[in-house]
């Protein structure tokens, strides 16, 4: 208990003091970013890393939050934070009420349906012109504001995001390091052991599911402030992949390996814009051998790494 | 306790289970035997709510819970093992337990993620008592161990001690004896007793005819899905198409 809580310090005062180590708007920029794609990996880990339920829809909810929020604020004038609110609860109730039908299903069929949901989501963003402005995308989304406070430039969205990035990770803790998610765990790893130990793995399957939709729609709705402008290409099915990609790297059931995927993912392509069209070459070969060599992910596998080469000159040594 | 009236379950085409019928009384240990195939593991999963069964009732303390799903039996006291044990393997053994404790808990996914001064309290009381069962079934300096690396008979073990902090009336067990050796088949005879002893009812299939016959106070014999026999270990003995059953026909 005690140990989560100095982790959880030591992360949150790298985070808030980021800012001041490195500079430059343009990386500014990016570490926003990986503030929101750590909401969106902790809540598709939640569901995959903890459940063992997969979803290659999770974009889906991502863009139903931006969207929610950008229609709601723009075209309506919402005030920004209501809007957040009854987004992400409607996103929630959404999700639950899909959930029961679609937790039925296990492993590819389970991922076919998830799928589906997102295709037919982004679809929706893409036709339904007359709201979404459809291709060509959505302007005029205000940003978030808290009093005087604007959260106009990169340095205060960085402290906005992270803000609510730090409580999702808290809070995802929290719940990982509890009965509820011990009993996630042992859905996953063995359904029917733990249905005759009293765990109603149908329900919880559905309330993770919902709760991890519902930290999307905030990720989304936080997006949208953020930039103004939201195009639909951002919440399509590569984007869930990526989300995949970022919980599988960083480590399936760990929550800070979440930020790590997150973090990785984010930057890597702004260090192989210099290849041009070949970072998806390299991109494609890490990914090959993270799975092949660390299949527990970043956070497992660098202490491991760490364990052997030590283990290597303790054994040169006794030589 | 326990009553089965008429217990049908078809399989496809295939009859597994044939009009069975029997009770199991309160307090005692009930052996339920027959040669392989004779359905005893289909009546378990019938019983603890994971298959449903074809036709016929189940009866628990005068309850109908034939078509209850698995987990609200934890919640009325009737838990399992399985044959083939059924650990969360990627948890530790403490965690195993405390999954047990599931059924006995109430915090909700709001609560837990707060971290409300009533979840923290219950935690501390869920890790405490799980550390309890551990220590009853003797394997509590076992408790971080990752459950997919325990040895076979104390993987078993922990199935018992998991199972126990569901804190059930009626414990059943899918051969508990399979795979362990002499010496762990006799600590666990001790430990079934001395779960029964606590006033828990308890129902085995088993293969070890001498740990059945040595702590059973009743037995129950099954042969190609029906009842063949019940009585006391002596009757059962002496029963000549129970020894047919399991010896072949003299013809």
């Amino acid at each position: 208990m005690k140990r989560e809580l100095i982790k959880y310090a030591v992360f949150s005062a790298c985070v808030l003091s980021a800012p001041f180590v490195f500079s430059g708007s343009y990386l500014m920029n990016v570490l926003v970013f990986v503030g929101i794609h750590t909401m969106l990996a902790v809540a598709l880990n939640l569901l995959l890393g903890y459940a063992g339920q997969i979803s290659l829809g999770h974009a889906a909810f991502f863009g139903l939050g931006a969207y929610g929020s950008g229609i709601l604020t723009a075209t309506y004038s919402w005030n920004p934070w209501l809007a957040m609110v009854v987004v992400a609860l409607t996103v929630g109730c959404l999700a639950y009420a899909i959930g029961f039908p679609i937790l039925k299903l296990k492993g590819h069929y389970l991922a076919m349906a998830t799928l589906g949901l997102g295709i037919i989501i982004f679809i929706v963003f893409n036709e339904w012109v007359e709201v979404t402005s459809g291709p060509s995308g959505f302007s005029g989304i205000p940003n978030l504001q808290l009093g005087a406070l604007v959260f106009d430039n990169d340095f205060k969205n960085y402290y906005l995001v992270w803000t609510f990035a730090l409580g999702c990770v808290l809070l995802s803790v929290n719940l990982a390091n509890s009965r509820i998610g011990r009993a996630f765990r042992a859905i996953h790893d063995a359904e029917t052991a733990a249905r005759v130990m009293g765990v109603n793995a149908r329900l919880l399957k559905v309330q993770v599911f919902s709760l991890s939709a519902l930290i999307c729609a905030i990720a989304g709705s936080l997006y949208a402030h953020v930039m103004t402008f939201i195009a639909p290409p951002s919440f399509g099915f590569n984007i869930s992949v990526e989300l995949l990609t970022m919980v599988v790297i960083g480590g399936l059931g760990s929550i800070y390996g979440s930020f790590l995927g997150a973090l990785l993912l984010t930057l890597l392509p702004e260090f192989l814009r210099f290849m041009h069209d070949y970072d998806i070459v390299f991109y494609g070969g890490l990914l090959m051998l993270m799975t092949i060599f660390m299949p527990g992910g970043l956070v497992r596998g660098i202490p491991d790494l760490f364990r052997k080469l030590s283990g290597v000159k303790k054994g040169i040594s006794h030589a | 306790m326990l009553e089965l009236k008429g217990i049908t379950q078809i399989f496809g085409g295939v009859t597994a289970l044939k009009d069975v019928s029997f009770c199991i009384n309160q307090g005692e240990i009930t052996g339920v035997i027959g040669p392989n195939g004779a359905g005893k593991t289909t009546l378990f999963n019938i019983v603890t709510g994971i298959y449903s069964q074809t036709s016929g009732q189940v009866l628990f303390e005068g309850k109908d819970i034939s078509r209850m799903p698995a987990e609200q039996l934890a919640k009325r006291g009737m838990v399992r093992t399985f044959q083939n044990i059924e650990l969360f393997g990627k948890m530790t053994v403490l965690e195993n337990v405390m999954v047990g404790l599931h059924s006995r808990s109430k915090s909700g996914l709001f609560a837990c993620s707060f971290k409300t001064p009533w979840a923290v309290k219950e935690e501390r009381r869920i890790r405490d008592e799980a550390h309890e069962w551990l220590r009853f079934v003797g394997i509590d300096e076992l408790a971080e161990v990752e459950a997919g690396n325990l040895p076979f008979g104390r993987g078993r073990m922990l199935e018992i001690a998991r199972a126990m902090a569901c804190k059930p009336r009626m414990i059943l067990m899918d051969e508990p004896a399979a795979g362990l050796n002499s010496q762990e088949t006799l600590g666990l005879a001790e430990l079934i007793k001395k779960i029964r002893d606590m006033g828990i009812t308890v129902v085995l299939v088993e293969h070890d005819m001498e740990l059945v016959m040595d702590i059973c106070d009743r037995i129950v014999v099954l042969n190609l899905g029906q009842k063949l026999a019940e009585g006391t270990p002596r009757e059962i003995q002496d029963n000549p198409e129970v020894i047919a059953a399991y010896l072949g026909d003299d013809e």
